[in-house]
């Protein structure tokens, strides 16, 4: 489609003369690279330099560039480099878009293991603070709740109530569909394995207790870190890059009071909620397995259920979600809070954000277990 | 200034030609029956009243806005039935200046501006490094800018390192939207001259959105108005100045426009002089 750049040399009494001549375009590509490398190469050495433009059909600033730098470099290694039937324009362009000798960098780059050593011992230890930022966070919104407590009217019930809506409502689907399976699979298991030792039936107990007490407050504590802590983060995070944070509180509005508290609010009302309608899923998905793999009709399967849990079994499972609820959201109102201005660093908040709310549901649940075995509840 | 010439004359090429355009979201129609045509060489100013949809024509005529009749030629191409090689090539033909900038926020300023060429272009590393800053130079950066991120930039210096990546490829023509807003006058009156000087040098045509009137009087050789969901008047500005369209006349002779009219174009200073007293009033 055009030209490509060249390079004549041409030896006279005064001197070298290189004549340019094609089209010192950027779109050339390695074209224009490699002419003007020869522009280099093929005059080295010479004590007196003209560059011809007088064949040159276009230049952009890219082709200025190039003819700049051969002027540059030649001139350093002594040469006197003088430009020959230049049009005004270009006279012009090799001004403005001339070359500039970089300064050496003077910042070596870490070698590649030192720096993945070094960012794993930053992770370590910045662990350690991001604990204690979640404690500080706890605080500050604990001491804003006692603020805000004698004062009804300063609640923001309308997000409140919009947000339980997002979280809460329409969380139901998914979460009866996990629960569902999650409970038909446990008693397909306990039925399989425990018909060895003769004790089908006992699936029932199984997926009873387990069921109530840990699976199901479990997988909607892990399904809401996903969809809702995710959410939160995002939303808090891209309010932070598009500096929205910053208004509220020049506006004299603590964006605690007026972005999380709603949230957090909605978020420790929704999972109990929703804690209770996995429970159902669960004893749903397992009556439907048991039924259809073990032959228990759904009344006895109802009466052997009733012998194996009791109010503390389903009580236990329940009161872990507030809990789940707050850590969720404190983690995820800390990593939003984190996002500085790139589209990156939100990427990296968000996944933050639920990978830590997951482990540290985890983490919770075995605790509230070791705590309710030493309190034999 | 250039010496403002009477019309065109119409046999200069047309680079950008639109022709019939409507455009509307739902039953809103922003642009109807608009017709304009963009001449290689020239720089068009664009003005309009804020919200008659000067950045939809733009991002329209970059195809990022769907048009519900019309057509829109660029370099001789109907934009709606490229192919995918003849989209790349003009892809390669037009640098954009965004509003917001619309640098990627998670590359450093010389990744930003090697972004284009690194794409388009098989060029080495180290031709891609001195390219950058030799770009970063021209648009009157100083080479420490290279390695910031965006976010780490301000206001003016987002709008450089924007207008540096849109120069990237040498493109023929250049989309500036409102390019000197948010610059004090001294950086406006900086960039006003780059593009002086790219459209002399290159022959770079330049589509600029702007609402900076000494912008419109210093570099523009013609300017077109949006109005009434069409192109009321296009021509140099002092056949606009002449003009008898209400809105023109307001926006030409008004408070801020007659100062400028009265202090002469080519004298800013006295257009501050006379300045100060009408701020006083206010």
């Amino acid at each position: 489609m055009s030209t490509t750049p060249s390079v004549t040399r041409e030896d006279g009494p005064d001197g070298v003369a290189l004549s340019l001549a094609g089209e010192w375009i950027v779109a050339a590509g390695r074209h224009l690279e490699s002419a003007g490398a020869s522009l280099l190469s093929s005059a080295l050495g010479a004590k007196r330099v003209i560059l011809d433009l007088a064949a040159l059909q276009r230049m952009d600033t890219a082709g200025a560039w190039f003819i700049d730098r051969a002027r540059d470099e030649l001139a350093n290694a002594g040469a006197t480099v003088s430009y020959r039937g230049e049009r005004p324009e270009y006279d012009l362009l090799l001004k403005e878009a001339g070359y500039h000798a970089p300064e050496k960098s003077t910042r070596v780059p870490p070698a590649h293991s030192i720096a993945l050593l070094s960012a794993v011992g930053e992770t370590v230890h910045g662990a350690g603070a991001d604990f204690l930022d979640i404690v500080d966070y706890l605080g500050e919104v604990v001491t804003m709740l006692l603020r805000l407590a004698p004062h009804p009217w300063r609640w923001r019930w309308t997000p409140m109530v919009y947000h339980l809506e997002m979280y809460g409502l329409r969380s139901v689907p998914i979460i009866l569909l996990i629960n569902f399976l999650v409970g038909a699979i446990v008693t397909q298991q306990g039925i399989f394995q425990l018909a060895k030792f003769g004790a089908a039936d006992y699936a029932v107990s199984l997926v009873g207790v387990l069921g109530l007490r840990e699976l199901g407050v479990l997988m909607t504590s892990i399904m809401i870190a996903g969809r809702t802590g995710s959410a939160i983060t995002a939303e808090i995070g891209s309010m932070k890059m598009r500096e929205e944070i910053d208004a509220l509180k020049v506006m004299a509005l603590d964006p605690l009071e007026v972005l999380i508290i709603p949230r957090l609010v909605a978020l420790v009302i929704a999972l109990p909620l929703l804690t209770f309608l996995a429970d159902l899923a669960q004893m749903g998905g397992g009556l439907l397995v048991s039924w259809v793999y073990a032959g228990l009709t759904p009344a006895v399967f109802v009466a052997r259920l009733q012998n194996a849990i009791w109010v503390q079994t389903f009580v236990v499972g329940l009161i872990k979600a507030p809990f789940m609820a707050v850590v969720i959201g404190l983690i995820a109102a800390t990593e939003g809070m984190e996002v500085r201005g790139s589209a990156e660093s939100l990427g990296r908040c968000v996944t933050s954000s639920v990978v830590k709310s997951i482990f540290m549901v985890i983490v919770l649940d075995g605790l509230f277990a070791m705590f309710f075995a030493a309190v034999n509840y | 200034m250039n010496d403002a010439p009477s019309p065109p004359p119409p046999e200069r090429e047309v680079i950008i030609r639109v022709r019939g355009l409507k455009v509307g979201f739902g039953d809103h129609l922003v642009m109807d029956g608009l017709d304009l045509d963009l001449y290689r060489g020239e720089v068009l100013g664009f003005v309009g009243a804020s919200g008659a949809g000067k950045s939809v024509l733009t991002r329209t005529i970059l195809g990022l806005l769907h048009k519900q009749a019309g057509t829109i030629e660029v370099f001789g191409y109907d934009i709606d039935k490229l192919t995918p090689r003849e989209h790349l090539e003009v892809g390669e033909r037009w640098g954009v200046l965004f509003q917001e900038g619309a640098l990627f926020s998670s590359l450093t300023v010389r990744q930003n501006i090697q972004a284009p060429m690194r794409e388009h272009l098989g060029l080495s590393q180290s031709t891609l490094d001195g390219l950058a800053l030799q770009k970063l130079a021209l648009v009157g950066l100083p080479p420490e800018t290279a390695d910031k991120l965006p976010s780490e930039l301000s206001g003016g210096m987002t709008k450089r390192v924007s207008l540096a990546r849109a120069l990237a490829l040498d493109p023929e023509i250049v989309f500036l939207d409102e390019p000197t807003s948010g610059l004090d006058p001294i950086s406006a009156g900086d960039f006003d001259d780059l593009i002086g000087t790219l459209q002399k040098t290159l022959g770079l045509t330049v589509f600029m959105v702007t609402h900076d009137l000494d912008s419109l009087f210093a570099i523009c050789d013609r300017v077109a108005v949006l109005g009434q969901k069409k192109v009321i008047a296009a021509g140099p500005i002092s056949e606009l100045l002449l003009s008898d369209d209400p809105w023109l006349k307001s926006y030409f002779h008004g408070k801020r426009g007659v100062i400028r009219l009265s202090a002469g174009a080519d004298r800013p200073d006295a257009v501050v002089a006379e300045d100060r007293p009408q701020n006083a009033r206010r």
